[in-house]
């Protein structure tokens, strides 16, 4: 994993430069994949990927299904949270990466009154600032075959 | 094993005091207990204190006299005041002491709680990207819960309902005011499904209980409180917890799970024994998710239990008498204290307005809290 990790849209071909916000958190593949952690005696397996020595990097499906979600109406404080100061409210939400994890994550390009427990989501990144000119960017799903 | 009683109890009321500090407000709440009790400070061989956000607590021995007593501080986030309460009745049952003190205090900066991704051990970006934040959990806990055992946003709403109706019978309470169903329904969402006051506050507030072997009550001559059970656990494996970058796809029990059980074992009783219970209800999901991994029913019969207000103060079985967390707010170090306070008011037939009818004999508090630790106490008169 590097800064300006290269990816391409999977409907089209447009090339982006991406910065995430720590390093580590996705694989350096096209489209890339989180990177859980596999507990190497237990199988267990987590995300994101524990700095000990008992888990080994494991990179987590790209598909799964909406465990739980709730919309965050309020700006979270800061610190910790380094996002804009400008809030619009988003949905975030817990996807089941099955017989992997459930991991937590925001959801995008979806209504907030379409989300389902159960819906079919995919990978994706949204920026943690819409309107950055080079912004950070954190990992998200949306709707399963949504362009 | 001889029995540990409560003998002395005392509370500074909940909610804002402004020109008190937390300390302030844990030494009122000590005072008042000595004086329940009709002891004398010097009398208190040992002492167990909790604050979260307020300071050491044994900096009180500079206010209530320099008696050289042995005093440990406990800071174990939302159980601090249960960590307190189990290390004072340990004291109290190894033979070792015969009267001791568990206090809590705290005082928090208005808004939601402000944690920190090192401070459990997350890393930064959790924190920056907007996770680190407890509402979000819980909303996401109750959603789930919704969606697999049929309960509905109603539900949540007579839960947030009934903590305002108690709580104008309770003089420590800090909402005082009744809700009206639909106006807590109707109030702005905060973390979907929850409304502004679906949820508690942090708040401020001091609790203090003084604990006597049974021996030592019988010689104060106050009516025998036993604490028959105090337990504390912590998280299994499968549990869902605050801040939790990810969770197991093989799901498991609670904290609470484990100490309820404990509990019950420990005091000899089921839950059916128990009449009036206090539970954790930082939101009103929280009340009715611990009403099953308490023990007191199955999950998805709170839709029913609620709506034939069988949690009512004259209900089958009373929740959360002087309006739990929801009107009390959340001094983290107090909080687990002030239910066991709740506790011995009614079984001392105390409660006025909000006097559990039929001279409850049992009765069971519990708390939760981050990172997945729950603190559980049984009671017998």
């Amino acid at each position: 994993m590097q800064d300006g990790l290269k990816v391409f849209g999977e409907e089209s071909s447009l090339e982006i430069e991406m910065r995430m916000i720590a390093e580590g958190l996705l694989t350096d593949e096209i489209p890339p994949r989180l990177v859980g952690g596999r507990n190497r005696e237990t199988g267990r397996i987590v995300f994101p990927c524990p700095e000990s020595g008992e888990y080994e990097p494991y990179p987590l499906q790209r598909q799964g299904t909406l465990w739980s979600y709730t919309i965050q109406r309020y700006r979270p404080k800061s610190p910790p949270y380094a996002g804009p100061d400008a809030f619009h409210p988003w949905p975030v939400g817990y996807v089941e990466l099955a017989g992997e994890a459930i991991v937590e994550a925001r959801l995008t390009d979806i209504a907030f009154d379409d989300i389902a427990i159960g819906m079919p989501l995919e990978l994706t990144v949204v920026p943690l600032d819409a309107e950055a000119i080079d912004p950070v960017m954190v990992h998200a799903f949306k709707p399963a075959g949504a362009a | 094993m001889g029995n540990v009683c409560i003998v002395g109890i005392g509370i500074h009321p909940f909610g804002r005091t402004d020109g008190l500090s937390g300390l302030d407000q844990g030494v009122f709440a000590v005072r008042q207990a000595l004086a329940d009790a009709g002891v004398e400070w010097s009398d208190v061989q040992f002492a167990y204190g909790g604050s979260d956000a307020a300071g050491n607590p044994d900096t009180m021995v500079e206010r209530l006299g320099l008696t050289g007593v042995q005093f440990i501080n406990v800071r174990n986030g939302c159980a601090a005041g249960g960590s307190a309460l189990f290390s004072a009745q340990m004291a109290i049952k190894s033979g070792e002491f015969e009267l001791g003190l568990a206090v809590g205090f705290d005082k928090h900066p208005r808004g939601a709680f402000n944690a920190l991704p090192s401070e459990y051990n997350l890393p930064d970006w959790y924190g920056e990207a907007g996770y680190m934040i407890t509402t979000q959990f819980f909303a996401n806990k109750i959603m789930r819960y919704m969606h697999d055992h049929g309960i509905s946003p109603q539900s949540l709403g007579r839960v947030a309902e009934k903590a305002f109706r108690n709580a104008v019978h309770a003089p420590h309470a800090w909402r005082r005011e009744p809700v009206m169903l639909a106006d807590i329904m109707n109030a702005p969402m905060v973390s979907d499904p929850y409304t502004k006051f679906m949820f508690c506050s942090p708040a401020e507030g001091g609790v203090a209980l003084l604990l006597a072997s049974e021996k030592k009550a019988r010689e104060l001559g106050k009516p025998l409180v036993r604490l028959k059970a105090a337990t504390m656990r912590t998280r299994p494996p499968g549990s869902f917890e605050v801040f939790a970058p990810s969770i197991d796809v093989e799901r498991g029990g609670s904290a609470t799970n484990i100490a309820s059980a404990a509990a019950f074992d420990l005091a000899g009783i089921g839950p059916e024994d128990i009449a009036v219970a206090q539970l954790q209800d930082t939101e009103a999901g929280a009340e009715i998710m611990h009403m099953a991994e308490n023990g007191f029913c199955r999950d998805g019969e709170q839709e029913r239990w609620l709506a034939e207000g069988l949690t009512e103060i004259d209900g089958k079985l009373p929740v959360n008498t002087d309006g739990g967390c929801l009107a009390c707010g959340e001094p983290i170090g107090a909080s687990g204290l002030r239910q066991v306070y709740e506790n011995v008011v009614q079984l001392r037939g105390d409660g006025g307005g909000r006097q559990v009818p039929g001279r409850p004999t049992t009765a069971y508090s519990h708390v939760y809290g981050a990172p997945g630790v729950s603190a559980v106490t049984i009671l017998e008169r």
